[in-house]
């Protein structure tokens, strides 16, 4: 750091990258009260685990290899060049751990990387790492009460750990081949996390198959209601709590215009968002409100005052507004917030009735439906802005964007359909009917039972 | 062509102002604005009317001492 004033914003950027990582917890905390409240209690336990486990499992692996996809792949490789150099993301970098600036080309820290990510890369990976479990863990809500949970915790690497870190390295960097060939413009990751995210779940599903009772003699669906709504409630309340952090992380919070390449002239600082284009932290909150509000107010009205999907259409509203919520104004954030949930109301319910998918938190709705929704939205209310602050990218434009969700959600659903497909032919993806049946967590309950019998007798034998 | 007037970044941020698309079209989304908001109330206070209407005929002595109990 060569002055005081630069010291001081790269610290204050290493501590707001801090801050948004301890806020993104609040989302597991809210999905793991989410997946338990809607699984009967016959399978909480399991439930909690799968979905909890998700954090170590998805937090090792991208450790070891997602960060370096993330800085390395932005060109395809093959589209826009070859492989980028990131050897400040290898894992076996001094800069991958503890660091204090100084260079040493032995060990392949060059200067300029040494300046750029000695305090920053501990906390940019953990914010990507937060992003990386999120997209994990919104597989795990559809799957409940008769997934593998081995099964589940594969798929989560391999969507958590490799797909979503590959599709941000191409649209949701500042160099990744997507933006600089389709404008592709995804500042709240509605495509690079939940579009992904959703296309994962319904391949998931297809091979796992429902519930059982889920679907009666002549097809029809039976509802399997949550256990605990308010539970369920509160889950979804921490989640939208934790999304805070997660906007916040999506932003680069303070830099100068010479660190955009002298770009952007003049002497403003900015904040930017991830493609390095100027947004205000205002302009975020504004639009996070309003879209969550209009999710909310819509998806009262779409299921006449059900608590689970008014919660989950405020979900999809903020998803909705996603992709261009650095630049919409609050009540067209709003409105989109408001119109994307009704239609992915409506898929859900159609697609459970038509195709005998039993998605147990609505999924691929709120996140598939709604993310892939979000871009292509943006691509016309943002048509013909510049996508990013360097010359020679394409503009932001609706071909680019509905070519950008296509990729988005085939990223997710191709390779988890091949993977579940293997899966099931090792019986790895499905737990057996019978367990099925009894409840997962059947010897838990047993030992449970059998504890309790056991300790409560013994105390009874002590009076006298 | 740019729905907020924005085709380069390559610009001083102190001359810059508003950046969200379709500027001058403020008042016309303060309208529809207004018009989300009134209309919700108006749906939700005749559908909590008809949910209430239906609850009361539903609620019998029976069902009405069993849901008492339920506290």
């Amino acid at each position: 750091m060569g002055d005081n004033l630069s010291a001081l914003t790269v610290i204050f950027t290493e501590f707001y990258y801090w801050m948004t990582v301890v806020i993104m917890f609040l989302i597991h905390v809210g999905f793991c009260m989410y997946e338990v409240g809607a699984s009967r209690r016959k399978n909480h336990l399991h439930t909690l685990l799968k979905n909890t486990m998700a954090i170590p499992i998805v937090t090792v692996t991208f450790y070891l290899f997602g960060w370096y996809i993330y800085s390395a792949f932005v060109n395809g490789p093959g589209i826009t060049g070859g492989l980028a150099a990131a050897d400040f993301a290898e894992p076996w970098s001094p800069l991958m751990a503890a660091h204090l600036q100084g260079a040493d080309p032995a060990l392949g820290v060059s200067a300029a990387d040494a300046a750029l990510w000695h305090r920053l890369n501990g906390v940019f990976w953990a914010a990507f790492a937060l992003f990386s479990i999120t997209t994990a863990s919104i597989i795990s809500g559809a799957i409940i009460e008769r997934a593998r949970v081995g099964a589940f915790w594969i798929i989560a690497v391999l969507i958590g750990s490799v797909m979503w870190i590959l599709d941000a390295s191409w649209g949701w960097h500042p160099l990744g081949w997507m933006v600089k060939l389709l404008g592709y413009h995804d500042a709240y990751a509605a495509g690079v996390v939940h579009a992904i995210a959703g296309g994962a779940v319904l391949a998931v599903l297809i091979v796992l198959g429902p519930r059982l009772g889920k679907f009666r003699a002549d097809g029809t669906p039976r509802d399997i209601p949550p256990h605990n709504v308010w539970l369920v409630t509160i889950g979804l309340f921490l989640i939208y709590t934790g999304f805070w952090g997660f906007y916040a992380a999506c932003n680069i919070p303070i830099i100068s215009t010479t660190a955009i390449a002298g770009q952007i002239t003049g002497d403003t600082w900015t904040t930017t968002n991830i493609y390095l284009a100027p947004t205000s932290l205002s302009a975020i909150t504004f639009n996070f409100l309003m879209s969550l509000s209009g999710g909310m107010m819509a998806g009262y009205v779409i299921s006449k005052g059900d608590a689970f999907w008014t919660y989950s259409a405020g979900l999809c509203g903020v998803i909705a507004g996603s992709a261009g919520n650095d630049l919409y104004h609050p009540i067209q954030a709003m409105l989109i917030g408001a119109i994307v949930p009704c239609i992915a109301y409506k898929m859900h319910y159609w697609v459970e009735r038509r195709f005998k998918l039993d998605d147990a938190v609505g999924a691929v709705a709120v996140h598939g439906y709604g993310g892939f929704l979000s871009v292509v939205i943006a691509g016309f209310m943002l048509w013909g802005q510049p996508s990013s602050p360097y010359e020679g990218y394409a503009h932001i434009n609706p071909l680019g964007s509905i070519i950008g969700a296509v990729i988005m959600f085939a990223l997710g659903f191709i390779p988890t359909y091949i993977v579940a497909r293997i899966l099931n032919s090792f019986d790895l993806l499905r737990v057996p009917k019978e367990v099925e049946l009894v409840g997962l967590d059947f010897a838990t309950n047993e030992a449970y039972d059998a504890a309790v019998a056991d300790v409560t007798a013994a105390e009874r034998a002590m009076v006298k | 062509m740019s729905t907020n007037g924005m085709t380069s970044w390559a610009v001083d941020l102190k001359d810059v102002g508003a950046i969200y698309p379709f500027q001058g079209s403020e008042t016309l989304l303060v309208i529809l604005g207004l018009a989300f908001w009134i209309g919700w109330h108006i749906w939700q206070i005749r559908h909590e009317n008809a949910e209430l209407k239906s609850e009361k005929t539903r609620a019998n002595a029976e069902r009405s001492r069993k849901h008492i109990d339920r506290y």
